[in-house]
């Protein structure tokens, strides 16, 4: 389906009610993965506020990507407990290896790398997820291979 | 199908017979903790082994009790048996497990607590020899008041809540006809605050909007549980759904409101689902809608997810966030009391309070006011994680120490080493140092401490813990979650974060400790909302408790805790050496040399300081220093 039609469809089921737009974006970005440009503009005609007003909620939220992201989402959990287990030195060793920062996606758009916060798993600290996939007590000799495996 | 309330006893009937059939009940913990960890692989082979034994049970899902390090975690019951706990289930014990039931054998080698239930019958002889469950370290100290149904029931059906009691609080207020008055007047008299950060009594909020003018009226669930290491919040809505919405209704029927409102985290699925299915079949049996029970009650909940900004789950940038705006909050000249939600009289309590209302209605005040201290009724459940044994979730009454909650119950530190801080209140909240240890679990304690109860997190930190790179971890989550909107907390945060920064790069400066100290106490005073007025905390805390680990870093460029990559220096100690080679194939940038059974060399103008050549030593050779 088109993308107008498709935006269209899902502000309809919030009956048009700007009251819905945090409801509306994320059910686009859960189809897309990320917000398009066009998204955006198409949200705002529909619930006629001005495209500012959806750009800067849309940036404000974390759950909100406005950049396309890769074929697969590596995110690490930055949550505390992951945290004085070490996560961090996960983190180095995740972007070195895919030679790409936090936050951004492989040249090849194979792999984009995120941080979360607490996956709830803490006893399993520190963790990783590949697409939703949970890599736990992870450790940095590990990472190579598992990357390797979405290759 | 509406019901009245005659008819929760026909469902509670039902409920029962699912919670205690005539064959066996296997269940398995599958909150996201339990399906983390392999859960549903677990489930599935059970399925499959009972399929293949002829064993008369049925496989179930259920919530989490709370024993995240011994998940999987898989239970089974049965006409003649008490509840029998295994626990670190893989399929092939799950297999073992079924062939073994099916001969008759409850393997009490493999088990780790047999608990007894609602129709208690004596349990056969062999597993009367397996501990009891509130015998066991880990519950022996709890006190599970609002936990009481998570682990036990399955969370997607409402029948075994009704059975375990559910639904008859608001059925009680029904019948017995007890006025809104008088609900708030319970729940003043169970001394209930609330247990999303701040502690304000619960009744108090009630009671404001209960007398404010105008409808609708809303009630509000705060699930956006924002402390990034913590879980309580989840779990709750993960295995027992139903007491936070029961909790709902009975706080809407409380101020007369009609309509309220979940606000959970969109990281939250399996919460989000599991509550949404709740809602669906509290909607179908006539328990939310119109008319509840037949009272003339009109009351509904829905749910609008979170966007993952921290910042809304204070109070008024949560309003603005389900408004559908950005999440900023707002000076507090009103009362969200009076003028809230779409400028309508609004309550917001967090998960654990509405969870915490459910029980005190159905149980009275007085078994929630008879626990705790003073000031501080009742039970806290926190998630107890870090460089702990017993990692998991545990609900304790106030007043306990956190001495005993962190060895009794937690263990202890993992790999006995030595204990150096535990963190409580989370971005919030501050670090309580060994010497505080025997302080109570109570909200003025740990304020006078410099942190706070908050809503549950308890990070535990040993001596590998570095305390300065702590404190810049919690500002970096302030400085990036700040809405922008207030100077002090966008700048003045940013100011200390950069201090902290230079600190553990070995550029501090003596004066960088009173600046810190001033800075935090101006970010505290001056910030709009309560982000950026508890932000410092984490500082101010460390600073308090912990000044020798800063001092080190500033005046001797050396971080104790071995931490501070820019001040610490791998090498390799000949006398362990045996020159294994272990360490150089590991090391990711070949900074190590060295011939086999020769003494390996660390270049240190190579190494990043990723220290997998420490972790991977058979012989301890590697020092850091
Ligand atoms: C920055 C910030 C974040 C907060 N996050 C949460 C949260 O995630 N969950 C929560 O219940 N309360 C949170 N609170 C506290 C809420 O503002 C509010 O006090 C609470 O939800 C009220 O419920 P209670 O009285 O039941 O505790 C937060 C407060 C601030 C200032
Ligand atoms: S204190 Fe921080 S989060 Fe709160 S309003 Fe000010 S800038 Fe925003
Ligand atoms: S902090 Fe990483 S799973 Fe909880």
């Amino acid at each position: 389906m088109a993308l107008i039609e498709k935006v269209d469809g899902i502000v309809e089921m919030y009956g048009s009610n700007p009251g819905g737009l945090i409801a509306i974006l994320q059910d686009i970005q859960d189809e897309y993965r990320y917000l398009d440009r066009e998204a955006i503009i198409r949200v705002a005609h529909d619930l006629k506020l001005p495209v500012s007003q959806v750009y800067s909620v849309a940036n404000f939220y974390n759950a909100f990507s406005l950049a396309p992201t890769g074929k697969h989402i590596v995110s690490v959990c930055l949550g505390t407990a992951c945290y004085v287990k070490g996560a961090g030195l996960i983190l180095d060793r995740l972007e070195r290896e895919m030679e790409i920062k936090i936050g951004e996606t492989t040249g090849d758009r194979l792999f984009t790398l995120q941080g979360v916060r607490c996956l709830g798993c803490c006893s399993i600290a520190p963790v990783i997820t590949i697409d939703g996939e949970i890599y736990g007590e992870i450790k940095q000799e590990r990472i190579s291979k598992i990357l390797e495996s979405y290759k | 199908m509406s019901i009245e309330i005659k008819d929760l006893d026909k469902i509670k009937e039902s409920g029962f017979k699912s919670l205690n059939p005539d064959s066996l009940r296997i269940t398995v913990g599958m909150a996201s903790c339990g399906l983390a960890t392999g859960a549903q692989k677990v489930f599935d082979a059970l399925v499959e082994a009972v399929k293949g034994s002829g064993l008369d049970a049925r496989v179930v899902r259920v919530g989490c009790i709370g024993y995240c390090e011994k998940e999987p975690l898989v239970e089974v019951t049965g006409p003649e048996l008490p509840r029998i706990c295994y626990p670190d289930m893989t399929p092939e014990r799950a297999g073992e497990l079924v062939k073994s039931l099916a001969v008759g054998n409850y393997r009490e080698d493999m088990a780790l607590f047999r608990a007894s239930k609602d129709n208690a019958a004596e349990p056969p002889g062999e597993v009367k020899d397996i501990v009891a469950f509130d015998e066991l370290p880990y519950f022996k100290r709890q006190k599970r008041y609002v936990l009481d149904n998570a682990g036990v029931i399955d969370p997607e059906n409402i029948e075994e809540y009704i059975a375990r009691g559910g639904y008859s609080s608001i059925g009680k207020i029904f019948k017995e006809k007890i006025s809104p008055e008088d609900v708030i007047e319970t729940i003043k008299k169970s001394g209930l605050r609330g247990r999303g950060g701040a502690g304000f009594p619960t009744y108090r909020k009630w009671e404001s909007a209960r007398r404010a003018g105008g409808y609708p009226k809303y009630v509000i669930c705060n699930a956006d549980e924002g402390d990034p290491g913590a879980f309580m919040d989840r779990n709750i809505l993960e295995s027992d759904p139903h007491s936070v919405i029961e909790g709902m209704i009975i706080g809407g029927y409380a101020i007369g409101a009609g309509q309220g409102i979940v606000y959970i985290r969109h990281e939250y699925p399996l919460a989000v689902k599991r509550l949404g299915l709740a809602l669906k079949q509290a909607r179908e049996k006539g328990l939310l809608g119109r008319d509840i029970m037949g009272s003339g009650f009109d009351f509904d909940i829905g749910m609008s997810r979170g966007g993952g900004a921290f910042v809304c789950g204070e109070s008024s940038a949560l309003i603005a966030s389900i408004e559908g705006k950005v999440g900023e909050p707002r000076p507090k000249f009103v009362h969200m009391a009076e003028s809230g939600l779409w400028e309508c009289p609004t309550v917001l309590n967090n998960v654990k309070t509405w969870a915490s209302v459910t029980n005190i209605i159905r149980k009275g005040a007085e078994s929630f006011s008879q626990i705790g201290t003073d000031k501080s009724k009742g039970t806290m459940i926190f998630a107890l994680v870090g460089k702990i044994k017993n990692t998991g979730l545990v609900e304790v009454p106030m007043g306990i120490k956190l001495r005993d909650l962190i060895y009794e119950i937690g263990g202890g530190i993992q790999g006995d080493k030595k204990f150096k801080a535990v963190q409580t209140g989370g971005p919030s909240g501050g670090c309580v140092p060994e010497k505080l240890l025997d302080l109570p679990v109570d909200y003025e304690a740990l304020t006078e401490a410099g942190s706070m109860m908050g809503s549950g997190g308890m990070i535990v930190m040993d001596e590998e813990t570095c305390m300065v790179n702590i404190a810049k971890y919690f500002l970096n989550f302030t400085m990036e979650e700040s809405c922008g909107k207030c100077t002090p907390c966008r700048e003045g945060i940013k100011q200390m974060y950069e201090i902290l920064d230079r600190i553990t790069k070995g550029e501090g400066r003596p004066e960088d400790i009173e600046t810190l100290e001033t800075l935090g106490h101006i970010i505290k005073e001056t910030s709009l909302c309560q982000l950026g007025g508890s932000a410092p905390n984490p500082v101010l805390t460390t600073l308090r408790y912990f000044k020798d680990e800063y001092m080190a870093h500033i005046n001797e460029k050396k971080c104790p805790a071995g931490v501070c990559t820019a001040l610490i220096e791998y090498s390799i100690d000949a006398d362990n050496c045996t020159g294994c080679g272990l360490c150089l194939k590991n090391c990711p940038v070949n900074a190590i040399s060295g011939e086999k059974k020769q003494t390996h060399t660390i270049d240190p103008a190579m190494c990043i300081k990723c220290g997998i050549c420490r972790s991977v030593c058979p012989f301890e050779a590697v020092i850091l220093k």
